[in-house]
This record gives C-alpha cells, structure tokens and sequence, in this order.
C-alpha cells in the first residue's frame, strides 16, 4: 500500500497546531504541578498541623484517580454547581490536580533522604530554617528528585492524551476524525505516533543528560 | 424546592448498570495482570541476560511503551486492526491486548530490577559455600528478590486500573460509558445527575486503588531490609 | 596547668533521657576559655550526646548549660546565635556534598554572620592556607580524601571565629595515615590558645594536647583530672580497666 504522500502534507498543519496545543497545555500543566508539588512537600516535610492532613488526602486522591475520571468530574460534573470551567481551563486543572500529588512525593522523599547528619551540620553553624532549607536541603532534595521529576514530566505530558474527551483538538481527536472522514488509517496512525516521539523523546533524552550530569556533581562523602 | 439529583444514585437499577460498568473494567484489568505477571516474569529474566543484542531488543520493546502513551498504542491496535483485519476487532479484546502487552513490559522491568538489585556478594557468597546454580536462586536470590518484586508489582496493579478508564475510547461499555448513558436518559428530568455520577466514578476508582496502594507501601515498608 | 580564666562554659545537673532510657544522668563541668578539654570513655557513655547538648542539636530534659554566663535554649541565649559561637566538627565531616569546598566555608559566616562576601573569602582562604588546603578551594567535596575533608570541616567551623571549638570522634572513621593530618590541625589550634572540648579515642592525642582529661561512664563524669596526672595514675578502677584495652601488653 503506497504512502499518501499529498494527505500527509495536506494536514500536516493540523497536526502542529494540535502538537503545540499538547506543549501548551502540558507546559503549564507541569509548571503549576510542581509548583503545587513542592508546596506540598514542604508542608509535610515540616510537619505543619491541620494543613499536612488536607495535603495528605489531596496526594492520595490525586494518585488514587485517574485523569479521566477527575477531568468529566470537573468539566461535566463541577458547572452543575454553577461553576462553569472552559476546556483548556480544565485541562490544566486537572492536570495540576494530577501530576501536583506526584510531585509532591517526588520532592518529598527528595527532603527525606538529606540525612540527619546534614541538618545538625547546618545547624552547627547557627542556620536558621528557612536558610537550612534553602542551602542545604532543598538544592540536595532536588538533585536525588530529579529522576522522579523526569518520569513525572513524561508521564504527564503523556497524560494529556486524553484531553479529547474534554472537546480539546488535540492529536487524538484530530486522528479520530480524519480516520473517520477520510479512512487514511495508515497515514494518520504514523504521523500520531511520529508526533508524539518528536514531544516526548527530547523531555525523555533531556532528563537522562540532568541526570548524568547531576551524578557526576554530587555526593561521594 | 429543586432536586438535588442525588436520587439518581439511589436508584438500585442505576447502581446495578454502574456496578456492571466496573466489572466490566476490572475484568480488562485482571485478565490483563494476570498475563502480564506470566509473560513478565518470563521477560523480565531474559532481560537479565548479558547478551547486549537481546537485551537491547527487550530495552526497545519496554521504551515503546513508556513514551507512547496507552491511549495511542490502543489506537493503533483498533484502528489498526480494522485496516488490517477489514472489520473492528472488539474494544474489549484490542483494550486486553494492549494492557498485556504494556503490563507485561513494566513487569518485567521490576522482575529484572529485583534480580539485579540483590548485592553481587550475596550470590558469592552463597557460591562460597559450595551452593549449586539453582540452590543460589532457590535459596538467595529468589526470596530476596520477591520482597522487591511483590510491592512494586502491586503498584503496577493500581496504575493498570486506572489506566483501564481508556478502554471507553475505543467503544467498550464499561462504567463511565454507563454513567453517561444514565445523565442522558435523566436530562430532563435530573440535570444534576451529571454531577452525582461522575463524583461517585471518581471516589469509586478511590475506593479501589487507595487500599491497594496503601497495602503495597505498607509492604514495602514491612520489607525493607 | 594553665592559670585559671574566665570560665566560658558551665553545665549543670545535665540529664537526658532517651526512649525511656537515660543517656545523660547528671552531668556538672566547667571549661574555662583558652583550656583543652579531652572527653573519653566507652562506647555509649554519652559523650557525643554531652557534646550536642551544648549546641542544641539535643535537647536535655534537666539542667543547665550556660555559655559566657547565659543560659542557652529556651528563654535564653538563642540557639542560632549560640551555634555562631560554639564551632562543631562530626565524625562523619558532614561537608554540604554539593557545594564547592570554599563554599562550605563561606556560607555560614556570609548567610548567618551577614559579613561581607570579600572579607569571609580572604580570612577562609587564610585558614585553608594553615590547614594546607589553599589549593582546594574549588574542589567538591568527593573529591577530597577523608583527612582532607575533616580539615575543611575544621575550617568551615573557624570561619565563624567561634570561642569554644566541640569536636565529635572527628578521626573516628579515617584511615590511620590521615589522623595524624587532622590531629596536627587540632594541636595547632591548641597551641594558638582556642578552648576546645574534644571527644576522642585517640589516646596519644589526648596526652599530647590536652590541659584536663573528663572520663565518662554511663551518663556521669566519673573522674576528672589533669591530664598527665590521668594517664599515668587513673583514680577509678573503672577508668584503669578502659586505658588498658588500648594496651596489648
């Protein structure tokens, strides 16, 4: 079966703007999932009161669900209460809402493996807390998270696949519909799968080389 | 007064269809993680080898699956099989496939990760004691490595269930497929059944993932040495 | 034995109680500025739990511990002020793995003392230079050896120009040719005149560097004299019996 070579080059520009509205939508995504994320951790880490009980049940409902499911709760189930959310807010929502429980436990066993000895060290010299976490602790924290933030990245930017349901024109949906207009089966599978390696193998390589460089900078005490 | 709509929960028929729903997603799921645990296995210590070409091979087939998201992968089975085969192959059997064939490569990553991660000097040690191959893995290496295995595996348990939401896409009626049949069928009458089911779907997932977790974390915990 | 000055540190009526056990049962010393004060003992005797009391990376549930005549921790002296003053080196150097060696160094007096950047690098570049190690200076600390690493965590205290130096079995997990190496640092500092309270096992150092010997056994300081005087004619049975497992003959 020969290549549609006039197919592919017809809708190839469909295909980047859906591919770019991908990197937007898992771009903000990622960067309020870590910013959530570390909020979080830092709240457990320091064991505050009533606030760590709330964080502790987000983390686990966000793991425990999947995005699916939280995304027709906000976009169908949550504008019954009279909240009316637009798509590309929901996607981000819940993506958020996704990925800030996985971050949150990547940061958090980042903290927890500074050991003791590190934070009497940093207290010798008369820290104080915010000091010790941001000198000591936290650039120690981030260098063991990174391999986690890494699959957190590839995982949500794989996540955002299902943001069609959502009435989103992502690659997903635009697939669907030009197999359902056109039956170019073949053509439209490769470039979705062509697309979606040009988005994720850069993030995947990108991560390897943080973290090639991050074990040659650390540790050996 | 208006309807709260949460009446369209109580509904035993309602409950019933939904119930169906979830079996029909659990079903995916076990049937799934029961192939993925055999073939798993089975992968997972051809992936110990040292022949490179084989291992880069099995390394190739376990990265497909972890860029490509499932959703795609399910995709270009359905589609796929269409193309190939003339007429749809059944959601349901594209959807255990492709869990299968997923599970079984992240399986056996965790397989090959607790053989490789036992300490070189607890095999030679039991070498040095003039143990056999065999009694080296039936005696060392086995039981050590279960205790790595079991937990992780019972992670990957929780990730395939909710990653089995997926099969709507290609047309399976499980229990989101349901629900929205339900707040069709109640539009007029209940238009706050939307609401009310999805937020039940969604704590149901909860109240199937969150103790499996749980369980796994805490064995995790009971193992560590 | 050096004329007696001001006294710098005093503790008493120490009491610790960990997991229902007690680590610290009474301890009462008094160090005064300018003396080395060497702190032996068995093995779980509460020595490095005595050393951290002072500093407040423990807290004691009795007692007192004053530093310059003020009580320290709650209501008193602060800890972080208090911890500008008392330097500590651990057993296990403790370096920040991911900073430079001149950054360990200079974190401490630029962040907590605020001192000026250009000021902290010429003085930490001066204690480098007597420890040996100007060259270092940009170095990670993987990619120093132990001895090394111990001397820059010396530095990293001086840097702070404390008045009382604590050290913790700082030569306890080094290969014996890299003792030597720190325990000259250490008699330097002694001879320049900086009061320290050293936990040690090494026993020749301890003769050669310091003014009084506090021998610990289960919680208590059970004798405490000078430290000639110690070594040549222990008082307790308990303190014989510990010099002479250093001792093969």
């Amino acid at each position: 079966m020969a290549f549609n070579w006039d197919f592919i080059i017809k809708f190839l520009p469909n295909y980047g703007m859906a591919t770019l509205l991908t990197i937007r939508l898992a771009a903000f995504g990622i960067l309020l999932s870590v910013l959530l994320g570390v909020s979080c951790s830092l709240v457990l880490y320091f064991r505050v009161r009533v606030v760590g009980a709330i964080v502790r049940g987000y983390i686990e409902l966000s793991r425990n669900t999947p995005l699916l499911i939280q995304l027709f709760f906000l976009y169908y189930g949550i504008p019954k209460l009279g909240i009316l959310i637009s798509s590309h807010a929901c996607a981000i929502i819940g993506l958020t809402f996704l990925g800030g429980g996985y971050m949150a436990e990547a940061f958090r066993s980042g903290l927890e493996s500074v050991s003791k000895a590190q934070l009497e060290s940093g207290l010798s010299i008369g820290l104080n807390s915010f000091q010790m976490t941001r000198f000591v602790i936290f650039p120690q924290a981030l260098s063991v998270a990174v391999p986690a933030l890494g699959a957190n990245c590839i995982f949500l930017i794989k996540e955002t696949s299902v943001m069609s349901i959502i009435a989103i024109q992502d690659l997903m949906s635009l697939t669907k519909e030009l197999i359902g207009m056109y039956y170019n089966t073949v053509e439209t599978l490769t470039i979705l799968v062509i697309c979606y390696l040009l988005l994720l193998l850069p993030v995947s390589f990108l991560f390897l080389f943080i973290e090639r460089r991050l074990r040659y900078a650390e540790f050996g005490l | 007064m208006q309807n709260s709509g949460f009446d369209v929960l109580l509904s035993l028929n309602n409950m019933r269809r939904l119930m169906q729903g979830l079996g029909v997603t659990l079903e995916i799921a076990l049937i799934s993680v029961m192939i993925s645990i055999f073939l798993g296995v089975v992968y997972g210590l051809i992936m110990t080898t040292k022949n490179r070409a084989v291992y880069g091979l099995c390394r190739l087939y376990l990265e497909a699956f972890r860029i490509i998201p499932i959703l795609v992968w399910l995709f270009l089975l359905f589609f796929g099989s269409a193309l190939a085969f003339g007429s749809d192959l059944d959601g349901l059997l594209v959807s255990v496939i492709v869990f299968s064939m997923w599970g079984t490569a992240e399986m056996g990553d965790i397989v090959r990760g607790a053989v490789q991660s036992i300490p070189i000097h607890q095999r030679q040690s039991a070498e040095a004691l003039g143990l056999r191959r065999i009694q080296v893995y039936r005696h060392v290496i086995i039981p050590q490595a279960v205790r790595r295995f079991v937990p992780a595996a019972i992670n990957l348990v929780t990730r395939m269930i909710k990653t089995t939401s997926l099969v709507v896409f290609v047309g399976v009626t499980e229990i989101l497929r349901v629900g929205k049949q339900i707040i069709e069928f109640n539009m007029m009458k209940n238009p706050m059944a939307s609401f009310w089911i999805y937020a039940f779907i969604f704590i149901i997932y909860f109240i199937l993932c969150y103790p499996i977790s749980k369980f796994s974390k805490r064995l995790e915990a009971k193992w560590e040495c | 034995m050096k004329i007696q000055t001001e006294r710098i540190l005093e503790i008493e009526g120490l009491k610790k109680v960990y997991d229902g056990k007690p680590v610290l049962n009474g301890v009462d010393l008094t160090i005064h500025r300018g003396e080395v004060a060497v702190v032996i003992g068995p093995s779980g005797c509460g020595k490095t739990t005595l050393l951290k009391c002072i500093n407040g990376l423990e807290t004691h549930q009795e007692g007192v511990v004053r530093f310059g005549g003020k009580i320290l921790g709650d209501g008193g002296l602060k800890w972080t002020l208090a911890r500008q003053k008392i330097g500590m080196v651990f057993q296990s150097y403790d370096l920040f793995p991911h900073m430079t060696v001149m950054d360990n160094v200079m974190l401490g007096p630029v962040q907590v003392q605020k001192r000026p950047a250009a000021e902290v690098r010429e003085q930490a570049l001066e204690l480098l230079e007597r420890v040996g190690l100007s060259d270092r200076q940009k170095d990670f600390p993987r990619q120093l050896s132990g001895g090394q690493k111990q001397r820059i965590a010396i530095v990293r205290a001086l840097c702070m120009n404390p008045e009382l130096m604590l050290f913790d079995e700082v030569t306890a997990s080094l290969d014996p040719e890299m003792v030597r190496e720190v325990l000259d640092v250490m008699l330097g500092l002694a001879r320049q005149g900086m009061t320290m309270l050293i936990v040690t096992h090494e026993m020749e150092f301890a003769k050669a560097a310091a003014d009084r010997v506090i021998f610990m056994d289960e919680g208590v300081i059970t004798e405490e004299s000078e430290a000639r005087e110690f070594f040549k004619s222990p008082r307790t049975e308990r303190a014989k019996r510990f010099l002479n497992t250093f001792y093969f003959d």
